[in-house]
């Protein structure tokens, strides 16, 4: 079983801080005294919700309704009744609000009535819209719904199915623990995944300090008569990045500007597999997760905890020690402080870390940079971080971009070695939100722009018409004059012809002055509808371009999928800029 | 709640641990050195370091900057050391004094202080005091005095009179006017073996303090301080024009052996054209960067008018680092087969 692997450049091997919380094996964590279940969990549209306060629910309850494709259902962690559906601080470092649904638990934890899904007979379309249904989302930190990945692109063959078993974080250790003890799970869920993406290759990536993980994993290969490969990747921060791991296993680089299925690679993490398959074979839906509690604790150790919990009452049950002052939520590299322990455990929690300046000691203070290169070095895209830094730092915001600051995945390696403790990854952040911020402002411009100049179109349209009736009438008007002018004349002098009559009418008639006028007119409206279509064209790209690949294909499925479904309000913040932009959306 | 961003883990690194690796590494050539001429030597570094350091508190003090911090980094130590290991070691104490404080207070804190500085702070020193004083930055003593630390401090301090042993020129120095004042007649082999002040490559025992630079440099390299590039390219650059004029023309042009072993070649290409503030920092320029300064020293050592051309040369590349930087960015992860009109 040996399989060649690559490297990626840069990377860092900051202490590991894994043994602590392996030596337990999973414990469930109680029922909380209060569940705040956050609608918006996973990337995408934020679920509708579809209960109310006073409502009583069951475990696994649907109480967040999908809302397009890119979106998944959101369920009671158990059952009781909701006390509120309103906005609730959340596990976020901004600690702004958002909607969550307040459950008090009854303590009965009685199930809604649930089957397992009919796998066998399933069509893929039916399996996607199953795990939808259920909340399955990415549990490896990103949280994109899981079935939005799995369709398989149509021009590119799918080589290679990464499964991220790497946590490479220090302190985490959930993943290592669903791998030692619930393998034969997590490979029957990598198995759904494999026939629905077909890939020639399924590729298990496993950091090699956690040998009993990869072991276990073995087994359940073995045991099920599977054809995937456990690789064991060498210890290195950021190895269980979804782009890293892609890298040491099969050697491509997937740039920010690309999707890894455009290379003919996907990639999930095996908790994610795990709860797929839990769904599919339980019928049960994703309530629960895996969290590491560790860090300044006396008893660290891995909890399947509801998704809710308030994560001081999770913290609790490892003993911290006084002197916390905080819970960082995942990893000391790329976690962050959450604003208090209220906030609730969410899909993306995999990991609570009790603070202590004992603990993460505080920063030394910031020096000026020093150019040293070692951020550079340390790097795993190759960027140059510190050049980042001085034009992140003077606001040369286009400058960052020609440095690539969005391939920029902020592992934290830079500031990890910086000498300078120049908190760079910060600074990173700050440009990209500006960036994001100016292209914002800068699509409300154009759209306003596109409306304003409607406007005028309009208007000038409707004064051309006004003008055309008028003409038209005036015409009319002449023409008969004319008629009645050349009858009287008939009548009066019978012998004369009434040939030239007309001409003489033709001639004062408005209606061939107005011909050019009109013609100029024309020309002037198919300008100004070329000239607010050219614009309109020029601005769409431009609101995409703030997207990622992803979230750009995932635009176009929705689009796709409304008008599948028929739905054919045009559900975009932009307004429609013309008549004809409504109606070749409709 | 206090705000922490992310990673709380950090390496155990410090600009002040960098700054005292340099220092540490040119230990070896600093042994050498006082060996060679007695602690004169000892005495300059003393000198160099407390101006600094006093040019530093005054500066950070004007610019309102936290004094203990910046004081503590280190780098107005390096810049010191670095301008005492290039002035003659008995120049009047004023000489190392004036190159040390034009260093610290209009090459490093006028452009910004730490990180900020275009050229080198030692080299400029250099080039100020030469330009400035030729002939104190050109009496170089024989080696072998018998001078105790006494002796030796007086002359710095001007208390005893300077004599004739003490303000000879350097092996490269001497040489050049040697090969002028022959117009033709003298040759280099008779020279090397006729002169005192030459020993088995080059100066005799200079040959010895720069080797002293080599190996601080290469454990510089090995602790990842520095990388292999700027140091090899100068190196490469020296080692083949010299090495091509030589072989056409043995008499008038000395061996590459000899100037990588004079002046101040391998104290250049180790702790100088490694200054990240004022070097290049992407791989493919440092090579540029270092290949630069040696063709441009050794030009202007042979043929210029300055007894050596390595801090002319690193200025005239400090200029240009910013734009090599620029034009040797190197490929990213993901695009470095896709062309760069891809991206946006």
């Amino acid at each position: 079983m040996l399989k060649q692997l690559f490297k990626f450049k840069g990377g860092v091997k900051p202490p590991t801080n894994k043994t602590q919380s392996t030596t337990l094996p999973i414990a469930g964590a109680p029922i909380p005294s209060r569940l705040v279940v956050p609608l918006h969990q996973s990337i995408g549209g934020t679920p509708r919700p579809v209960v109310q306060a006073g409502d009583t629910v069951l475990k696994g309850q649907l109480i967040g309704e999908a809302d397009g494709w890119i979106s998944a259902a959101v369920h009671a962690p158990t059952s009781g009744t909701v006390v509120d559906v309103g906005m609730y601080v959340q596990p976020h470092p901004s600690g702004l609000d958002a909607q969550c649904v307040v459950i008090e638990p009854d303590g009965r934890d009685q199930w809604i009535a649930h089957a397992p899904f009919d796998y066998a007979h399933a069509t893929p379309d039916a399996v996607r819209h199953y795990l939808q249904q259920s909340g399955v989302v990415g549990l490896g930190g990103a949280v994109f719904p899981t079935h939005g990945k799995l369709t398989a692109s149509k021009t590119v063959p799918m080589d290679e199915l990464i499964i991220n078993g790497a946590e490479c974080e220090p302190f985490i250790t959930c993943d290592d623990l669903l791998m030692r003890e619930r393998a034969e799970d997590v490979v029957r869920g990598i198995g759904v995944f494999r026939d629905l993406l077909k890939p020639k290759k399924v590729l298990i990536g496993i950091e090699d300090n956690k040998p009993e993980a990869a072991a276990a994993m073995r087994a359940a290969v073995n045991a099920l008569g599977e054809q995937f490969l456990v690789v064991q990747v060498p210890t290195l921060y950021p190895a269980g990045g979804a782009k890293q791991l892609i890298r040491v296993l099969t050697g491509k680089e997937v740039p920010a500007s690309k999707r890894s299925t455009d290379l003919g690679v996907q990639c999930f993490n095996v908790a994610t597999a795990y709860t797929a398959w839990c769904a599919i074979a339980t019928g049960q839906p994703v309530i629960s997760r895996l969290v590491t509690v560790s860090g300044n604790v006396q008893a660290p150790r891995n909890y399947e905890v509801l998704i809710g919990t308030p994560m001081g009452e999770l913290l609790q049950l490892g003993q911290p020690h006084p002197d916390t002052d905080g819970i960082v939520m995942g990893g000391p590299m790329m976690g962050f402080l959450v604003p208090n322990d209220t906030v609730p455990v969410v899909k993306a929690t995999n990991c609570l870390i009790a603070h202590s300046e004992r603990l993460f000691p505080p920063k030394a203070p910031e020096m000026p940079c020093i150019r040293c290169g070692a951020c550079g070095e340390a790097c795993p895209h190759e960027l140059q971080p510190f050049e980042l830094y001085w034009n992140a730092r003077a606001r040369n915001f286009g400058k960052t971009q020609e440095f690539h600051i969005f391939d920029c995945i902020e592992c934290g390696c830079c500031s990890f070695v910086c000498p300078s403790r120049i908190p760079l990854v910060q600074y990173f952040r700050f440009a990209k939100s500006e960036i994001w911020a100016r292209e914002r402002e800068k699509n409300a411009a154009d759209e306003a722009k596109v409306r304003f100049e409607f406007k005028q179109y309009r208007e000038e349209r409707e004064k051309a018409e006004k003008a055309e009736k008028l003409a038209k009438a005036a015409a009319a008007q002449a023409a008969k004059k004319a008629a009645e002018a050349a009858a009287i004349a008939a009548v009066e002098s019978p012998s004369e012809t009434p040939a030239p009559a007309p001409t003489e009418a033709t001639g004062n008639t408005p209606l061939p002055a107005v011909d050019p006028a009109q013609d100029a007119k024309k020309a002037a409206i198919a300008a100004a509808m070329a000239r607010a279509k050219a614009q309109r064209e020029a601005a769409q790209p431009k609101n995409t371009e703030t997207l990622n690949a992803d979230q750009a294909r995932e635009l176009a499925d929705i689009e796709a999928r409304r008008q599948q479904a028929g739905i054919v309000e045009a559900r975009t913040a932009v307004p429609p800029p013309s008549d004809a932009a409504t109606q070749k959306a409709e | 709640m206090m705000f922490a961003p992310a990673p709380f883990l950090l390496k155990d690194a410090s600009v002040s641990q960098v700054m005292t690796q340099v220092c540490m590494a040119l230990i070896p050539g600093i042994a050498a050195y006082s060996w060679l001429v007695g602690p004169a030597i000892l005495i300059q570094l003393t000198i160099a370091s407390l101006t600094a350091l006093l040019a530093e508190a005054l500066m950070l003090y004007l610019r309102d900057k936290p004094l203990a911090l910046f004081l503590s980094d280190g780098s107005a130590v390096v810049t010191a050391w670095l301008i005492a290991l290039t002035f003659p070691p008995l120049a009047p104490w004023w000489l190392v004094t004036t190159g040390t404080v034009f260093a610290i207070v209009f090459a490093k804190h006028i452009y910004g202080g730490l990180g900020q500085n275009p050229f080198n702070p030692a080299m400029v020193a250099f080039a100020v005091c030469i330009v400035a004083f030729p002939a104190q930055m050109s009496q170089w003593p024989n080696i072998g005095l018998e001078q105790s630390l006494v002796d030796q401090l007086n002359i710095i301090l001007g208390l005893a009179p300077r004599v004739d042993a003490l303000s000879g020129a350097t092996p490269l120095d001497a040489m050049k006017t040697a090969l002028k004042l022959g117009d033709g007649q003298v040759d280099i082999a008779h020279l090397l073996a006729n002169q005192d002040i030459y020993g088995n490559f080059a100066g005799r025992g200079w040959e010895w303090v720069a080797t002293g630079y080599l190996l601080g440099g290469l454990w510089l390299w090995q602790r990842k301080l520095i990388t292999w590039h700027a140091p090899f390219a100068f190196l490469a650059a020296l080692i083949s024009l010299s090495g091509a004029l030589w072989l056409y023309q043995p008499a008038t042009f000395a061996s590459p052996l000899f100037h990588l072993l004079s002046g101040g070649a391998m104290l250049g290409a180790f702790f100088i054209v490694t200054d990240p503030v004022s070097g290049c920092t992407t791989p493919r320029g440092k090579l540029i960067f270092g290949a630069g300064v040696g063709l441009l020293a050794y030009i202007i050592r042979v043929f210029g008018g300055y007894p050596d051309g390595v801090a002319f040369a690193i200025l005239l590349m400090n200029l240009s680092a910013p734009v090599i930087d620029l034009l040797t960015q190197p490929k990213i992860f993901g695009l470095k087969a896709a062309g760069k009109g891809e991206r946006r």
